[in-house]
């Protein structure tokens, strides 16, 4: 189908169970960090934000590079798995998981801050004076006032986990099956001059990408009426 | 009983410093200007401010205590604010819901018709949020608070963003729920004319602190008080209506000092006989005459006796006048007139009083 190979196959289930598990960790780490950064400014919390922001200005390598060297056998990370019997992380799909949501984390955190600073802190107090506790508060006040938030976060989160490149390659180096993602590939056809094959897996890239995004850019519009 | 504070906040050059008493029984007014830390020490009360240190006390229940923090959610707390709070993605009968499917079975004391029918929302229920006009959202707001049956209800200046026509419209609802909810409430409020209207007790606030606790009475007896400072002095009367006589005049107060009041316009919105009232006379609507005045205008003359006397600005004087049924009416008049009779305290004479408002 398609005139694709077991092995662009074999990319496609990586890419998309990347693209995947990033969106579920990173929205439930998005999520209380972007509630704490809606809070009261303090410079904790801006450097905190800055921190988060760091990698929309960063090139991936610098990052990638980083990862690598905590990540790896002799490095901070990688050692102390080491120590108590696991493996390093370095090379490995966990490792390029973990990169993956330190490399998106703005995309997630900056819709869902925005999303909490519009709501504001009113709605959640009249829950608890209410009588609703935390938990009860986010699942029928928070979630359904910021959805869109939520929506455009996933979305982002995953088309750009989807066109991760430097990241993975200083990380994850080019292991079929595990590490091997869609944009990796489309390199390695393109270095070996294997033009038709890196045409194919790149237009397959393109459309896809713009489907997910014009689907919810759609959705988010009609959440957006909804919202009063 | 009592909610007992103590807390102290400094943020910038605001100092919070509060360790006070505030009664319990009926309405509470925390009345004092915008910015004078009001909302906050409101806040600190409902545990949507941990403040360091701060201690909290409702009754013989600890809120707030070193590290021991009771969340707003155990609170059972009933919290109204200026505007805005209704959750908007729900329906008007959802969000009167939400607190009450959260209440215990066994603590409701306050369902859900009886609550509309107090508050006239029972037309109200399918309609969508952002068509109710700003009156009917506090009225909403108000009902979904009752029906947590909360413990202590906290408004915070719950009539401050709307307009004078629609203030008029829920006032009454909110006199009556002080009488028929039995929750004690604290009023946060600017308009000496609430406090006046709904409060059994207030305290003063100004710059982060509580001046004075007192009743209602009290403070209406010092002519400096700040709840003269927008319409000037006035004193407020409790009693019961009588029926009306062959004039279309109602009666008011015990027999040794009758009023007698003119029915509005609307005779519907008029309380039944027997129901108690408060009117409000201004001082400057008052004036004494040595004796009995037979060919006057005027139908209310009460025979009273001068208490104080309270030189004012401009050359005037504020009279504390006891009545026979021992409230306090006031009159404002000028140290002349004043001199020109020769007053002073202790003497009897009669006051007409030119017109009189109902309030609640």
């Amino acid at each position: 189908m398609l005139g694709l190979n077991p092995a662009d196959w074999q990319a496609i289930e990586v890419t998309l169970k990347l693209c995947l598990y990033t969106t579920i960790f990173l929205l439930l780490i998005a999520t209380p960090l972007a509630w704490w950064l809606s809070g009261k400014t303090s410079s904790l919390r801006v450097a905190i934000q800055a921190i988060v922001a760091l990698p929309l200005v960063l090139p991936p390598t610098v990052l990638g590079f980083y990862l690598l060297m905590a990540m790896g056998p002799r490095g901070l990370l990688g050692s102390s798995l080491e120590s108590i019997g696991l493996t390093h992380l370095a090379f490995s799909f966990e490792g390029i998981l973990v990169a993956s949501v330190l490399y998106s984390l703005p995309f997630a955190v900056q819709p869902l801050l925005e999303s909490f600073n519009n709501l504001g802190r009113r709605p959640v107090e009249v829950a608890s004076a209410l009588g609703a506790g935390p938990v009860d508060r986010f699942f029928t006040v928070i979630l359904p006032l910021c959805k869109g938030g939520y929506v455009i976060a996933a979305t982002l989160t995953f088309a750009h986990t989807l066109g991760e490149f430097g990241v993975i390659l200083m990380l994850g180096g080019s292991i079929p099956g595990e590490t091997k993602v869609l944009s990796v590939l489309i390199y390695d056809y393109a270095q070996s001059m294997n033009y038709d094959a890196a045409h194919r897996l790149s237009l397959i890239l393109l459309v896809f990408s713009f489907l997910v995004l014009f689907t919810v850019y759609g959705f988010s519009r009609r959440f957006q009426v909804v919202r009063v | 009983m009592s909610l007992r504070i103590r807390a102290q906040l400094q943020r910038g050059a605001f100092n919070l410093l509060i360790d006070t008493a505030l009664p319990t029984d009926g309405v509470t007014a925390l009345f004092g200007r915008s910015g004078c830390g009001k909302t906050t020490l409101l806040r600190i009360i409902a545990g949507l401010e941990r403040v360091r240190d701060a201690h909290v006390e409702f009754g013989d229940l600890c809120w707030q205590q070193d590290s021991h923090f009771v969340p707003t959610s155990a609170r059972r707390i009933g919290l109204v604010f200026q505007e805005h709070s209704l959750l908007p993605h729900l329906s008007v009968k959802e969000n009167l819901l939400y607190g009450y499917n959260r209440t215990p079975a066994e603590l409701r004391r306050l369902h859900l018709e009886e609550v509309m029918q107090m508050l006239a929302i029972d037309s109200l229920q399918q309609q969508r949020i952002d068509q109710l006009s700003g009156g009917e959202r506090q009225r909403i707001s108000l009902g979904r608070a009752l029906l947590t049956s909360p413990q202590l209800l906290l408004l915070d200046e719950p009539l401050s963003a709307l307009d004078t026509q629609t203030k008029r419209e829920i006032m009454p609802f909110l006199s009556r729920l002080a009488l028929q909810a039995q929750v004690p409430i604290i009023l946060i409020t600017h308009s000496p004319d609430e406090v006046q209207r709904l409060a059994n007790h207030v305290a003063f606030m100004a710059a982060g602190q509580i001046t004075t606790v007192e009743t209602l009475e009290q403070a209406l007896a010092r002519p400096d008080t700040p709840l003269f400072q927008d319409e000037g002095a006035a004193a407020i009367l409790a009693g019961q209506l009588g029926p009306a006589n062959e004039h279309g005049l109602r009666a008011f107060g015990s027999d040794q000092s009758r009023l007698w009041l003119q029915s509005p316009g609307n005779v519907t919105e008029l309380p039944e006989c027997g129901q108690s009232i408060r009117v409000r006379i201004l001082a400057r609507d008052v004036s004494v005459a040595l004796d009995d005045p037979q060919r006057i205008s005027m139908q209310n003359h009460l025979f009273v006796t001068i208490e104080h006397m309270h030189t004012i600005a401009d050359q005037r004087v504020v009279l504390s006048l006891r009545l026979a049924d021992g409230q306090l009416l006031l009159s404002e008049i000028t140290n002349w007139s004043a001199r020109r009779l020769e007053l002073s305290p202790g003497q009897q004479v009669y006051a007409l009083i030119k017109s009189v408002a109902l309030i609640s």
